[in-house]
């Protein structure tokens, strides 16, 4: 990990992560879990209608037949998650090119059902990652009850989905998921107001920079432990006031030199204006 | 005891003493409690001495308050937080009504916190007062440091209190780092694990230093109960003695003023302490507190919650100490990695050991001794109760302004990240351009600030000789065209002349009969050297002849207004004209003849 960690400012390491998030996604992961259950029902129709969109809105960077140009990468094996994830958020397609995909939820080109298509067209060139279902990107309700097959209580649980974060996002991610530097302008992003099947997602395919966290890494309940804490932190009062986008001491710092000190400096030139 | 009440023999020795105790009942003012305290302690004329100081009446003496006030301030609400507050790294399975942590395993520090901010009525206003009090305290010590700076201030009689001021800036950082990491939270225990590296990058003694005071290997179970012992009783003994000296030393020396009319060397203007600065200065720490009050109540600080417990595997992006050790964070973060190497079988991390632990003795010294160089460079050794006006002393301005650039450029590197995602840059291009800066920044702004000041200078200059340029255009029979300057007052003149403007230091002997060069001179050549870069670049002030030149030429409009006694008014600072020999050049002279 170490050595790795040490050779992520090589240039190369852009083309060997994406190489290693298509072999992982599509490789490793449909070895190992590759029995997931199917989200979205395909159909010839589907498929049909998602190679059409494709053609249309996505073979100029990733070719004809999703092989992948040098415009973008083969999406043979990314699976359906992957196509959801980054056209559901607006990462795809791509406006322009950019240190990495901005992510954009604003302006999500396409509706549901073309997503749909569009996911299910790239499930169909090779197995990989399938969209989750319900079962684990509903966040838990904080409580004292025992979910069935579980021994921790729901909201120990998400507890338990903080500690997972705090080891394996928070380095990238922030510890509230306000999000952090990456090397040369590429960045891990604010994770606030992503929608739980997207958190899931992103945890399966790693999109870009991101490793991938697999099963066997996080199982599907871990990931759902995450969500859910990902959940309550947003949800929650914030209980000491405004947060100053909870970016740590630096905001603090900063508040403190100008709107303090500020108030402070005002106050004593109004006092030492006063007549005695 | 005798109760038997008649007179003794003894008694009858005293016969010609003045009644003392009768004196005193018929001079003493006061009665009532106060009468009845002075009778037991003496201490109604210190205390009157005290309360009838004058003080001078400016916003910018008011920065010292403000760190006096949130110093008091955090000194207050520590204690509070010593009630419930924990000291140990015992660990605990927290069951506290915080649900995202409940369950999960933390330190009784950790632990004890979380309830302080969520369990116990006010605790965590009382925190959240308690951080926000200290980062305003560091602001403002440093805010008032740089005043005391660009003013002179530091001169004598002042020297000792300058230092002093140093060492409570220095306490104060370190009292806010021992305290900001009592939480064991995971970004205060990630500052901890810094630390611990930083401590272990001393060259050869490192690791042994870090065994000492983590009691053992990092992070241990001692290093929590050994900060709070720092945090609660040594530092702030110590900060509040040091503090009682450094106001005491204002006692003593009398505040300094800003040149003005009626303002010498020798007085003070101002508002005796009692009542009227008393009130004024009373009602500020209201102010201030009220500041911090509302702040605390309505802006988070350190949400410890959000970082969770101290684990030495995670981390969280965005790790940054509090801001006053923000500037050795960035120092860190712009010292290359390949500075490190190994000789002798030793690792020299020189990557880290020169920001981390170098740099905050050589910061702080070079502030402290800042005082004695300048005097020694300038070979004044008056005293000095009236404070220059920043541009009066343009390459003081000028040092101050390039130490504050590098020390910003340090503080800004620590946010290098932030920076890079709100910007939209990348980080590695920061990181350079900040190296850049830390190398060019401080001549620029020594340059820029020293030209300022000068422009300024012959502003005030062409104000003195010409008036206040009125905005008003006359135009004369004959076409021509004039803007009209209005006479300033004799007050308004006085204080743009008041100061004075040495002249470089010459030297000339050099070497003795003998040719061979004496160390003295050699020093003393230094010394020149330093005293040209200091002065060469000078402004003088208009003298009397000067501005008579000027009323001839027939500048302003209003010529025979004034001639009136303005000669009182420009006297004082010039006395002796333009000819009159700097004084450098005589001290230099004196040594010279020795
Ligand atoms: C302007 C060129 C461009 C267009 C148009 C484009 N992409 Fe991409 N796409 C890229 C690039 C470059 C990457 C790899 C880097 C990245 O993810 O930012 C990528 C990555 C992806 C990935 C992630 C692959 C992986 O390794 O997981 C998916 C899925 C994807 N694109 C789907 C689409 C879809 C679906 C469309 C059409 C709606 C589309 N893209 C349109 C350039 C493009
Ligand atoms: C090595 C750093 C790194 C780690 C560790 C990491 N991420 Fe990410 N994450 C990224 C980057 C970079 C992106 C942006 C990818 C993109 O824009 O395509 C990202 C994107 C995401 C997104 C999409 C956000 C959005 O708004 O669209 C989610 C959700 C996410 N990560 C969750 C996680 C979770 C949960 C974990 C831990 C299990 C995690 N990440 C660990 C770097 C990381
Ligand atoms: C614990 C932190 C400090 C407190 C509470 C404090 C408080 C004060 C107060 C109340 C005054 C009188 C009013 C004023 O001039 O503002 C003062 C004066 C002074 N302070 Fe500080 N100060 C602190 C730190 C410093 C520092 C860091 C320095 C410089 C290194 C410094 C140097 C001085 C000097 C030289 C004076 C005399 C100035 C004069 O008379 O004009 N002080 N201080």
């Amino acid at each position: 990990m170490k050595a790795l960690a040490a050779r992520r400012r090589h240039p190369a390491a852009i083309a060997v992560l994406i190489l290693l998030g298509l072999l992982v996604t599509g490789g490793a992961y449909s070895f190992l879990a590759p029995k997931q259950a199917q989200a979205t029902t395909v159909t010839a129709d589907s498929v049909a209608q998602g190679k059409k969109l494709f053609i249309g809105n996505c073979a100029s960077c990733h070719g004809l037949n999703a092989q992948g140009t040098g415009e973008g990468p083969s999406l043979v094996g990314v699976g359906a998650a992957s196509v959801d994830f980054q056209v559901g958020t607006g990462r795809m397609p791509l406006a322009g090119p950019a240190v990495q995909a901005p992510q954009n939820p604003g302006k999500v080109k396409f509706d549901e059902a073309q997503i749909a298509a569009l996911s299910a067209y790239v499930a169909s060139l090779a197995p990989g990652p399938a969209v989750p279902d319900g079962e684990y990107t509903t966040p838990i309700a904080p409580g004292d009850e025992v979910a069935a097959g579980q021994t921790l209580t729901n909201s120990q649980r998400i507890a338990r989905g903080g500690e997972i974060f705090r080891v394996n996002c928070a380095m990238c991610h922030n510890f509230a998921g306000a999000g952090g530097a990456l090397t040369r302008g590429k960045y891990a992003p604010a994770l606030t107001g992503t929608t739980p099947t997207h958190v899931y997602e992103a945890m399966i395919t790693g999109p870009q920079s991101m490793p991938v966290f697999n099963d066997t890494n996080i199982t599907p309940a871990g990931k759902q432990e995450v969500i859910s804490y990902l959940d309550a932190i947003d949800n929650q009062t914030n209980v000491g006031g405004m947060t100053l986008g909870n970016l740590g001491p630096v905001s603090e710092g900063l508040f403190a030199w100008v709107f303090l000190l500020g108030l402070m400096i005002a106050s004593a030139v109004w006092l030492g204006k006063k007549a005695a | 005891m005798s109760t038997i009440n008649e007179t003794r023999p003894a008694e009858a020795l005293r016969d010609g003493d003045p009644d003392v105790e009768q004196e005193r009942a018929d001079t003493k003012p006061l009665g009532g409690i106060a009468g009845w305290l002075d009778d037991r302690t003496g201490g109604a004329k210190p205390a009157s001495h005290f309360l009838k100081k004058v003080f001078p009446d400016h916003w910018s003496f008011m920065l010292g308050e403000i760190a006096m006030y949130s110093m008091i301030i955090c000194l207050l609400t520590g204690v509070f937080l010593t009630f419930w507050y924990v000291p140990s790294m015992t660990q605990v399975v927290y069951n506290g009504s915080y649900v995202p942590l409940q369950g999960v395993t933390v330190s009784d520090a950790y632990s004890s916190t979380l309830n302080i901010s969520f369990d116990i009525r006010g605790g965590l206003l009382i925190r959240q007062i308690h951080h926000w009090g200290a980062l305003i305290f560091v602001v403002s010590v440093f805010v008032h440091m740089t005043r005391v700076f660009f003013t002179g201030a530091f001169r004598k009689p002042r020297e000792i209190n300058w230092v002093l001021g140093t060492l409570l800036s220095m306490l104060a950082c370190i009292e806010g780092f021992a305290g900001y990491s009592l939480p064991d939270d995971l970004l205060s225990g990630t500052g901890i694990r810094a630390m611990n590296g930083f401590v272990q990058s001393i060259p050869i003694v490192g690791s042994y230093v870090s065994y000492f005071i983590f009691g053992g290997a990092f992070p241990g179970e001692a290093i929590i109960p050994r900060l709070y012992s720092v945090h609660v009783l040594l530092l702030p003994a110590v900060l509040v003695g040091v503090f009682t000296a450094h106001i005491l030393f204002v006692v003593i020396h009398k505040h300094t003023q800003f040149p003005g009319p009626g303002r010498t060397n020798n007085n003070v203007v101002g508002f005796p302490l009692m009542p009227v600065y008393m009130a004024k200065a009373g009602g500020f720490f209201f102010i201030v507190f009220g500041i911090i009050a509302l702040v605390s109540a309505v802006v988070s600080i350190n949400p410890i919650w959000g970082y969770g417990p101290y684990d030495p595997s995670p981390i969280t992006a965005g790790s940054q100490p509090d801001w006053y050790m923000g500037f050795a964070d960035g120092a860190l973060r712009l010292l290359p990695g390949f500075l490190e190497f190994d000789t002798f079988g030793f690792t020299w991390s020189m990557n880290i050991f020169p920001g981390s632990i170098l740099l905050l003795p050589i910061m702080w010294t070079v502030i402290g001794v800042y005082p004695f160089v300048e005097s020694w460079v300038t070979g004044d050794k008056r005293e000095h109760h009236l404070l220059d006006r920043p541009r009066n002393a343009p390459t003081r301005a000028g040092i101050g302004v390039a130490g504050i650039t590098a020390y910003t450029v340090l503080l800004f590197a620590s946010g290098n990240d932030l920076m890079a995602i709100k910007l939209h840059l990348s980080i590695n291009d920061l990181t350079q351009l900040f190296r850049l800066l830390f190398f060019i920044g401080p001549p620029i702004a020594f340059w820029l600030t020293k030209r300022i000041c000068l422009s300024l200078q012959r502003a005030d200059r062409q104000k003195v000789l010409h008036g206040r340029e009125t905005g008003t255009i006359w135009r004369y029979p004959d076409g021509r065209f004039e803007e009209i300057h209005a006479p300033l007052s004799p007050f308004e003149r006085w204080a743009l002349v008041q100061h004075e403007s040495p002249e470089p230091l010459r030297i000339s002997a050099e070497a003795d009969e003998n040719g061979v060069a004496s160390p003295l001179a050699r020093k003393e050549r230094v010394r020149a050297k330093l005293s040209h870069f200091y002065f060469n670049d000078r402004v003088a002030p208009p003298t009397p002849s000067e501005l008579e030149a000027a009323h001839h030429h027939g500048d302003e409009v209003d010529e025979g207004h004034l001639l009136t006694g303005e000669h009182e008014a420009i006297d004082p600072a010039t006395t002796g004209d333009s000819s009159s020999t700097p004084r450098e050049t005589i001290k230099a002279d004196r040594k010279r003849s020795t």
